[in-house]
Parts: structure tokens; sequence; C-alpha cells
């Protein structure tokens, strides 16, 4: 880790320069042009400072995106409408049921596909086959149907979640629970004991490394369906809705807070399930 | 009534049929009738409970009535086929992939690069990066440009990480011994670490395949002209036309499909020799 440390900062900085150099490049045309109408030709340095602060740039710098953060975050009361921890939170209790939802269907999935022969062969080839299906592109359906049944808020978005969670679940988990090789399943036979011990005392503890591995993709992708799964609401509320809202309005300084925003939440929710996963496999000795 | 239980029996049955040709030993021919035998009991069941339970096609419509209006729109469904996933999906899905692979290439040659580049990959991968479509609109305009970015931006980092990964895959034996018959660089790279890195690629194209599919239809829905997959579904939703949308889904499955298996057919010819090609 500490050995890369410094190439990781060097590209990081290397992204930040590229960022501000684009910058200028991009939002140059606006700043010429209105210097054209007002008469007065814009020196180089003044260039520079005019396209890195314009109100809505079409590419706005890391530090008008942090002042943006910032003003919306701790400026705001955390219930008020502007506040994005209000929004960032809809998003995330979204993200979590489907994720919530998703590893268990995932799991009771994988363990009937492992014990039963039919399911392995019928099922498995749909549930590869369902996600060549673009999810995302039924997300706006899902939503107006479960609407017009009576079903709103939450739980549309974590239905989204949810289908695009559960795959990584079940792969995972099924090559997890067949894991165990055969001298192991061998050893349980002679033992002679029953598949429901095989399955707690064998079968689950060796899927574990899989599981969070899986738990760490199907995280990544939930919040990805809470998202989409807020744009056909019509920009309500949630991260999806700012990412909208400020595409009407071209709003970019907004959209790009948002778009960060999510980002930053994407990385925490993953590195929690980092950090349960080594403290887990640390505990049962699988982790050395 | 009669439709639902008639649609329970047939389930039953091929249920059961399904089981029985389980336990026959694994051939060609059950291994591929299992999953087509479960499909088509999906399918009786839908139709079954749509028709038995009155369901509103407002909200369910049934397969039959889904395939009926498949066969008779089908100009309308070639056309946004061709905008959203040959102009927009697979275009970009080139681009984006041929862009990673360089990068890859170009960054394999500095291990401190190496160390920089694989970490915020893999970070940047998992990010919820259809999120950059709204920008990406803005700057490319309406038309297919600005899917092919959205769709650029999504599959270069998964690519880029399987191809960094596939280039480290070759063992110490096999580059000592390229050195000792003295090797240039390029012919190391051609002659041994692509071929190598050939399965990590394949990994991150058949990835890329869904990814690209998802990013042009998504992008659509920040505006889009008049035609493509993900301008009718938003669109037909809004008309409550559930049936038009389910076509526009089964083409955009067709698709993903079609897609996918000519990756993972391409795959079988490159890598031959790798152990999970073998039967």
């Amino acid at each position: 880790m500490r050995k890369s440390f410094v190439p990781i900062s060097a590209v990081v900085l290397a992204i930040v320069v590229i960022w501000y150099l684009a910058a200028i490049a991009l939002n140059s045309a606006w700043a010429y042009d209105r210097a054209k109408r007002a008469d007065n030709p814009l020196s180089f340095s003044q260039l520079v400072s005019d396209t890195w602060s314009q109100e809505k740039p079409r590419l706005p710098v890391p530090h008008q995106i942090a002042s943006e953060i910032y003003k919306t975050t701790v400026l705001q009361r955390v219930t008020s409408k502007r506040s994005l921890v209000w929004h960032g939170w809809i998003t995330l209790s979204a993200t979590l049921l489907g994720f919530g939802l998703g590893t268990g269907l995932g799991i009771v999935l994988a363990v009937g596909i492992v014990h039963s022969r039919a399911m392995d062969m019928s099922v498995m080839p749909w549930v590869i086959a369902s996600q060549t299906v673009p999810i995302l592109a039924v997300a706006p359906m899902i939503i107006v149907v479960l609407n017009a049944i009576g079903v709103s808020g939450l739980l549309p978005k974590a239905i989204i979640s949810m289908y695009l969670s559960f795959f990584p679940v079940v792969v995972g988990m099924v090559k997890g629970l067949r894991a165990p090789d055969a001298m192991q399943m061998d050893q349980m036979r002679t033992w002679n004991t029953g598949r429901a011990t095989v399955f707690w005392k064998l079968r689950l503890p060796s899927s574990m490394p899989y599981l969070f591995t899986s738990l760490k993709i199907a995280m990544a992708a939930s919040l990805v369906g809470a998202i989409v799964g807020e744009l056909p609401t019509g920009a309500v509320a949630g991260l999806g809705a700012r990412l909208l809202a400020g595409s009407y309005y071209g709003q970019t300084i907004q959209i790009w807070s948002a778009l960060i925003s999510a980002a930053a939440l994407a990385a925490v929710l993953v590195a929690l399930i980092g950090l349960a996963q080594n403290i887990t496999l640390r505990k049962m000795g699988m982790l050395r | 009534m009669i439709w639902v239980i008639s649609s329970v029996l047939i389930w039953l049955v091929l249920w059961a049929l399904n089981i029985r040709l389980s336990r026959q030993p694994k051939s060609k021919v059950t291994t591929l009738l299992v999953p087509t035998v479960f499909g088509i009991t999906v399918l009786v069941l839908w139709e079954g409970m749509v028709r038995g339970f009155d369901i509103s096609p407002v909200l369910l419509p049934g397969p039959s009535s889904i395939a009926f209006r498949f066969a008779s729109s089908l100009p309308i469904l070639w056309t946004d086929f061709v905008q959203t996933f040959v102009k927009g999906a697979l275009s970009g899905y080139v681009i984006g992939c041929g862009a990673a692979f360089i990068t890859a290439v170009a960054v394999d040659r500095s291990p401190f690069l190496q160390r920089g580049v694989l970490p915020i990959g893999n970070f940047v991968a998992a990010l919820p990066i259809v999120g950059m479509a709204p920008i990406l609109v803005m700057w490319f305009g309406f038309d297919w440009q600005s899917k092919a970015a959205v769709v650029v931006v999504m599959v270069f980092f998964p690519m880029l990480v399987n191809t960094v990964e596939g280039l480290k895959a070759s063992d110490h034996m096999q580059r000592d011994l390229m050195q000792t018959y003295g090797a240039s660089y390029w012919q190391s790279l051609l002659k041994l670490r692509l071929p190598a890195a050939m399965p990590f690629i394949f990994n991150g194209l058949k990835i890329c395949t869904t990814l690209a599919l998802i990013g042009a239809i998504v992008a659509e829905f920040f505006g889009s002209p008049i035609r493509g997959m993900g301008f009718r579904i938003s669109t037909e939703v809004g008309r409550l036309a559930l049936d038009m949308v389910w076509a526009e889904i089964a083409v955009a499955a067709l698709a993903g499909s079609v897609f996918y298996g000519s990756v993972a057919a391409v795959e079988k010819l490159v890598t031959f020799w790798h152990p999970s090609q073998r039967v």
C-alpha cells in the first residue's frame, strides 16, 4: 500500500491538472464570445480566471464543484430539499433496500441451484441471459406500472436495484458453494453427514470469500439501479433527480456535484463491505 | 379461471419433464432442451395468469400480444435498433475498448504508471458512470455521438483494468525464455504477452457488451432525436402502450444476447488453448 502511494497520487495529480486545462479549452468559447460582445479583448490571465469561474460552464473545475458540495451539505439544513445529504439519503435508502433484497434472492437461488440438478440446468442459463437484458431500460416501465397499482416511493427503485444486484450474488455464491473440493466432500461423506450439515459446516463457510467479492459488485450495481430508477419519476428527490434537474436547466455544477457525491457514496459503501470482509475472514482464519 | 388452472397444470407437467430430463446423462440435447422447456413454462404461466386474472394490458401485456406488436411494427423497431445499437452502442464499444487497450499497452511499459493507474481504474470501474450521461449529452448534442461517448466512458475502465491484469498473466519463466531468445519488447509482447492476456481481454470485452447497450439506452433518456430504443421506451411508457415497450425490450434482449454470444464465439476461436475452453 505504501509503495503505491506515490504513483497513485501522481496519477490523481495528473488528472486534476488535465481537468483544469480542459476546462480552459472547453469554456473558452463562451468567454471569448462574451468578451467580443463587451468589446474588450481578453488577456490570457483574464481568460483563465474567467473559464475557471463561470456560472454555467461546459466543464466546471474541481474547486467549483467542491464549493458547491460544501454549500449544499454543510450550509443547508439536512431536511431541506436543497441539501445534498437529504437527496443522498433517499438514494442510499433505496440502494440498501434493493441490495438487501437482491442479496437475499441471490443466495436463495444459489442454494437451490447447488442442491437441485433440475434447477441448475433450467434456471442458470436464464439467470445469465437475464443480464443481457439491459434492465436499466426497463426502469421507467417498472416505476410507472408499480405506480399505477399503488406502489410508489422507495420500493420501485429498490426493485430495480434488486434486479441488478442479485446476479453477481448468484454467480459468486454458486461458485463459492461448489468451492469445497472432492476430498472435503468425501470426508463429510465418511462422517455420514446429512446435506444440511454439509451446507452449514462446509459449503457455507467456504463460500464466504466469493460472497464478499460479489457483494462489492452488487453494491455498486445497486447504487446505479437506484440512481437510474429516480430518473423517470420526474426529478422529485434523490441524486438521480439532481442529475436530471441539472440537465434540464443546464446547471452543470449541480450535475457534477451530484455525480461526485454518488461516486463518494459508492466508494464508502464498497469500502464498508471490504471492512466486513476483512473482519469476517480474519475471524474465520481464512485471511493470512 | 380455466386459464389459470390449465397454465398451472402445464407448468407442473413441464417441470416434471425437466426433472426427468435433468436426471439423464448430460448431453448436448439435454443442456439445450432443459432451459428451453423452462423458458416455455414461464411464458405459458405468464400468458395464463394475464388471461386468467384479466390483468389490464396497461399493467402487463401477455406474451402473445407482445409478439403480435413485435411482428406488426418491425420497421419502427429496426430504425430504433440501428439508431441505438449500431450507431450508438457499437461505435462507442469499438472506440472505448480500442482506446482502453492502447492505454493499457502504454501503461504496461512503466511499472510506476501501472501501480498508479490500476487502483484508480478499479475504483472508477465501481462508480456509477451512467451519471455522466447528462453531461455528455450536453457536450456532444442529442444525436448518436453523445450516446457513443457515454458508451466509451462506460466501457473504458473495465476494459483497461482487465487488459492491464492480462498483460501481467504470463509467468516469469516464460518471460525469461523470451529474453534468452533475445526477443525485443515488441516480439515478446506480440508472441507471448498478448496471447497470454487474451482470456482477460475477452472477459473485459464480454462485460462491456452489456454495459454498452445499457449506456446507449440510458443516455437517450436525457435527450435524443425522435428514434432510438431509449427514446421509444420512455415515450411509449408515457402513452401506456406497454406492449410496444415490451417489444422494444425483446429487441434489446435479443441484440444483447447475440452481441454477447458473438464475442464469446470469437473468444472460443482465439483462446482455444485455455483450460476453461476445453471440454
